[in-house]
C-alpha cells in the first residue's frame, strides 16, 4: 500500500479499524479529539460500534464491559480524562481483560493546556490506578510508529490479557506525515470470543469477571499470578531504537516527540564533532533498562530529554546504577525543547565527564 | 441438589430455579435481597434467557451476587454498572444484560452512568434495590435516606437543610425519553413481591422486545442497619418509605403497554 | 528538480490569521512534497482559537529522515498579516526566503541577508474573485523562489486535496498560484 498523508489523530483511529477494533467509546477531549471523531464517521459506516459517552468515567466502564464481553474494544483520551478512568483502569488490570488505551498528552497539571506534553509518564508507567499493575506502555515519535504500535498495542494486550497504553503528545497526534496504513484485518466473529468471556453461560459453567478476591491469602495470590505475568511482558516485550550508538560516548535519552527532536541533534552534535548517540525508548514499560546500562559501561555520560520537569530520568538513573553521570534537560507546560536548546547541555556534559 | 422421583399422582409446583445457584447467601438473616434474587431468576427461567444472560454486579451488599445467579456475571466498580452493561450489550446486541444495584450505587456515586444509560435507551435492564441505607459499609446514610432518618453519618437524624433531599429515582429516570418502562415496587409483603415479579418479568421482556431502557426500582429493608427485627422493618418500610416514595409506574411507553396486555 | 548532490532540507513556516488558509497552503505544500518522495512533516501550532485567531504551521522537507519537526529558524516563510510579520520576518535562516502579503502587510523588511519578496497577495486574490486565495498566491510565490518542488506538484496535491466544498475553486486556485509564482521568479 502506498504512502498518504495522515494527521497523527486519524492514524490511530484507523490503524485501530484496521487491527479489527470493534468498538469505541470516548469523550472529547482537546488534543485527542480527531481520534473520536475520525471512529465516530468510520465505525457506524463498517456496522461496528462507536459511542460517545458522558464522561471518561464512563468511557472506560464501557470499554471494560465490552472488553469482558470479548470485544476487541478501545477508548483514546488526554491527561485529564486519564485521571479520570484511572479506577476503570486499575478494575481491568485486575481483571485480566484485554484492553487499549491512547492517551494524547497535554501540559498539567490540572486542566493545563493543550498543548503536547510528557507529563504523565509516571501516570502511565507506574500509577495507571490504584494497587500494583502495570500496562504495557508504547511511545511513537512520528505518525508511522503511532500506527504501528497502534496495531502492536492490540496484539500485545490481546496475548497478556492485559492493559496496552499508546502514549503519544499533542504535537504527534496533529501533525500530518506521509505513512502507511497496514490492509484491514477481518473483525472476529462474536462466535470465535475467547472461552473466558461473558457471553452467556450455554452448554458451560458461568464465566464470572471480578476484581474482588475477600481474604489477604486470595487476593495475594492474585496478585502474584499478575506479577508473574508482568514479569514475562518485562522478559518479552522491551522495545527501543538507537541511532548512531556504535562509537558513541554520550548518550541522549529521549521518547515520543523530544525523542525525534534528539535525532536532528545528534546529527548537528555529530557535525560539531562529538560522538553522540540517541536511545529511543519504545516500550516506557517495560523499560529498556538492560541496554541502557550496557551502554552506561561505553559512555562517558548520559543526558535525558523530555517534555516534563524530570520523570523517565529516575528509570534512565536505576539503569545506569552509577555507572556513569547522567543530566536531565527539560521544557514544561507544553514547550517542545528544540536542538539548539539542547545541544549547549550536551557540550555542559561532554566537558563535565 | 438432590433430585427428587415426582410420583404419578404428584405435580411439581414449587422447585428452586435453575437461575440461581445453590449456594447460602452471606445476607442478613430478615434481608430482601434474597427475595429479589429469587424473583429475578425465576423471571429468567420463564423467559428461557439464562444461557444468554449476563448480570453485573454492583458494589454495595449485593456485591457478591454472582456466587447466587447461574449465569455470566461481572463485578462493577461503585456505580458503573450501567456504563458496563451498555459496553457488553453494545457488542453482544443478542444477549439479555441486566444490572443489579442499590441506592448507594445507583442514586450517589452512579448518578450520571444511570442517567445516560437510560437517555441513551439501552436495551439493559436496572433492578434497583432501595433500602434507604448504606448497608455494607455499617448503616450510613444513602441518597434515599428519609428525612429525619438516624443513620451512622446522620446521627441526629438526616437534615435535609445540609444533607439535601432523598432522591426519587424512579421518578428521575422515567422522564428520560429513552426510558421505556421504569417502575416501583415494594417486596414488604406477599402481593407486593408477587407485584414486583410482574414488573421484574415486564422489564426483561421490554428489552427482549428492544423497546428501550427497563428499570425496576424496588423498596426494601435493612433491619441490621434499621436495628429493627426482620417484621418490624417490613412495617417500618410501609408505614415511611411507602408514603415517601408512592408505589407504581412513572412511565409505561405505549409499546410497552401493549406488550404488558399482549396485544 | 535539484542539482546531483544537494541535500534538501527546507523548513517552511506559514502563518496568518485562522481563516486565510495557512494550515491549508502548508498541506498543499506536505503532498506535493510526498509526491515527489521526500520525507515531510506538517505541524500546525493549535490551541482554542478558531476563524480569527492566529493560524501557524511548519512544514519541513528533506531527504532523509526527518528529526525534529518544529524549528526556531525556518529556511523560509510566508507571512499573511502583520502578527505573523513581526514574528517571523526576523527568524527566518540568513539565506532564506520571506514571502510577505504586501496586501495586509504595509511594512518593509530590513534584512539584507534573506530574499524578501512582496506579493499583494489579497488584492490578486480579490481581483480573481475571491480574496481567500490569497494564500495560494504566496505559495506560489514560495515554490518557484525555493525551486525544490515543481508547481506542478502543487496543482496535482490541488487536484487531489482540495476539499469538495472548494470543488469550484479548482481552476481559480490554479490560476492563483501560477500569478504568485511570477512574483517568485529571480
Amino acid at each position: 500500500m502506498a504512502k498518504e498523508l495522515w494527521e497523527g489523530n486519524a492514524a490511530i483511529a484507523e490503524a485501530a479499524i484496521r487491527a479489527g477494533v470493534e468498538a469505541f467509546f470516548g469523550y472529547p477531549i482537546t488534543p485527542q479529539t480527531e481520534v473520536l471523531e475520525h471512529f465516530s464517521k468510520r465505525l457506524p459506516e463498517l456496522g461496528r460500534v462507536f459511542l460517545q459517552a458522558e464522561s471518561e468515567v464512563a468511557s472506560i466502564n464501557m470499554v471494560y464491559g465490552a472488553a469482558c464481553a470479548g470485544a476487541r474494544v478501545m477508548t483514546s483520551s488526554s491527561s485529564p480524562g486519564i485521571s479520570l478512568m484511572q479506577e476503570g483502569l486499575s478494575y481491568i488490570a485486575c481483571s485480566e481483560v484485554p484492553v487499549v488505551v491512547i492517551n494524547i498528552m497535554r501540559g498539567g497539571p490540572g486542566l493545563g493546556n493543550v498543548q503536547p506534553s510528557q507529563g504523565d509518564y509516571f501516570q502511565a508507567v507506574k500509577m495507571a490506578g490504584h494497587g500494583d499493575f502495570h500496562p504495557i506502555v508504547l511511545a511513537p515519535a512520528n505518525v508511522q510508529e503511532a500506527i504501528d504500535y497502534v496495531v502492536l498495542a492490540f496484539d500485545l494486550a490481546e496475548k497478556y490479557r492485559t492493559i496496552a497504553m499508546v502514549v503519544a503528545d499533542g504535537a504527534i497526534g496533529q501533525m500530518m506525515e506521509p505513512a502507511e496504513m497496514p490492509p484491514m484485518r477481518p473483525v472476529r466473529p462474536p462466535e470465535e470470543r475467547p472461552d473466558w468471556a461473558l457471553t452467556g453461560a450455554q452448554g458451560r459453567e458461568p464465566n464470572i469477571i471480578t476484581s474482588l478476591y475477600l481474604g489477604a491469602e486470595n487476593l495475594e495470590r492474585v496478585n502474584l499470578r499478575l506479577q508473574a505475568k508482568l514479569k514475562e511482558i518485562a522478559a518479552n516485550e522491551v522495545r527501543w531504537k538507537e541511532y548512531s550508538t556504535e562509537d558513541a560516548d554520550l548518550l541522549l535519552v529521549a521518547f515520543g516527540t523530544v525523542g525525534r527532536v534528539c535525532q536532528t541533534v545528534v546529527r548537528e552534535a555529530r557535525k560539531a564533532g562529538m560522538k553522540v548517540g540517541l536511545l529511543r525508548p519504545v516500550t516506557l514499560w517495560p523499560f529498556p533498562s538492560g541496554r541502557i546500562a550496557e551502554l552506561a559501561e561505553q559512555v562517558r555520560g548520559v543526558l535525558t530529554v523530555e517534555m516534563n520537569a524530570g520523570q523517565m530520568v529516575e528509570d534512565v538513573r536505576l539503569a545506569v546504577e552509577g555507572r556513569c553521570p547522567v543530566r536531565f534537560y527539560g521544557r514544561m507546560g507544553g514547550v517542545i525543547p528544540l536542538p539548539d536548546e539542547i545541544l549547549p547541555e550536551l557540550e555542559k556534559l561532554d566537558k563535565e565527564c | 441438589m438432590a433430585t427428587v422421583e415426582i410420583p404419578e399422582d404428584m405435580e411439581l409446583v414449587f422447585k428452586y430455579p435453575e437461575s440461581l445457584t445453590e449456594r447460602h447467601t452471606h445476607y442478613c438473616p430478615g434481608c430482601t435481597h434474597g427475595i429479589i434474587h429469587r424473583l429475578i431468576a425465576e423471571v429468567i427461567d420463564e423467559l428461557g434467557v439464562r444461557e444468554r444472560t449476563i448480570g453485573i454486579a454492583p458494589v454495595g451488599c449485593s456485591v457478591l451476587a454472582y456466587y447466587y445467579f447461574n449465569m455470566d456475571f461481572a463485578e462493577a466498580a461503585h456505580g458503573r454498572a450501567p456504563a458496563m452493561a451498555t459496553g457488553i450489550k453494545r457488542v453482544s446486541p443478542d444477549r439479555v444484560v441486566f444490572t443489579y444495584q442499590g441506592d448507594g450505587d445507583l442514586a450517589a456515586i452512579g448518578t450520571a452512568e444511570i442517567i445516560h444509560a437510560a437517555n441513551r435507551g439501552e436495551l439493559i435492564t436496572t433492578i434497583f434495590v432501595n433500602n434507604a441505607i448504606y448497608g455494607m459499609t455499617g448503616g450510613q446514610m444513602a441518597p434515599t435516606t428519609l428525612p429525619g432518618q438516624v443513620t451512622t453519618s446522620s446521627p441526629t437524624g438526616r437534615d435535609v437543610e445540609t444533607a439535601g433531599w432523598p432522591m426519587h429515582m424512579a421518578e428521575l429516570i422515567g422522564i428520560l425519553p429513552g426510558a421505556a418502562y421504569v417502575t416501583r415496587q415494594a417486596v414488604l409483603d406477599v402481593p407486593g413481591i408477587r407485584r414486583t415479579k410482574k414488573a421484574i418479568k415486564l422489564a426483561f421482556q421490554t428489552q427482549l422486545a428492544g423497546l428501550g431502557f427497563s428499570m425496576v426500582e424496588v423498596l426494601s429493608t435493612c433491619n441490621t442497619n434499621w436495628h429493627m427485627g426482620p417484621v418490624e422493618a417490613l412495617e417500618w418500610a410501609k408505614e415511611h418509605m411507602v408514603s415517601y416514595y408512592p408505589l407504581g409506574d412513572t412511565k409505561m411507553t405505549d409499546e410497552v403497554r401493549a406488550l404488558k396486555e399482549g396485544k | 528538480m535539484q542539482e546531483a548532490g544537494r541535500r534538501i532540507q527546507e523548513e517552511i513556516i506559514i502563518s496568518g490569521f485562522g481563516g486565510q488558509g495557512a494550515l491549508f497552503a502548508g498541506q498543499l505544500l506536505a503532498y506535493a512534497a510526498m509526491d515527489q518522495g521526500l520525507h515531510v512533516t506538517w505541524i500546525p501550532s493549535y490551541g482554542p482559537e478558531m476563524r480569527g485567531g492566529k493560524a501557524r504551521c511548519t512544514v519541513v522537507i528533506s531527504d532523509e529522515e526527518i528529526g525534529s519537526p518544529l524549528v526556531r529558524r525556518p529556511s523560509a516563510a510566508i507571512v499573511l498579516n502583520i502578527p505573523s510579520m513581526e514574528a517571523f520576518e526576523p527568524a527566518v535562516k540568513p539565506g532564506g526566503i520571506l514571502v510577505v502579503n504586501s496586501s495586509l502587510v504595509p511594512q518593509k523588511s530590513e534584512r539584507d541577508d534573506i530574499h524578501v519578496i512582496y506579493v499583494p497577495a489579497s488584492d490578486i486574490a480579490s481581483d480573481l474573485g475571491n480574496v481567500r486565495l490569497a494564500n495560494v498566491v504566496c505559495l506560489g510565490a514560495l515554490i518557484q523562489a525555493l525551486g525544490v518542488i515543481p508547481l506542478e506538484a502543487i496543482e496535482r496535491a490541488l487536484d487531489d486535496h482540495l476539499p469538495e466544498r472548494h470543488r469550484k475553486l479548482l481552476g481559480l486556485n490554479k490560476e492563483a498560484l501560477r500569478k504568485g509564482a511570477e512574483y517568485g521568479e529571480h
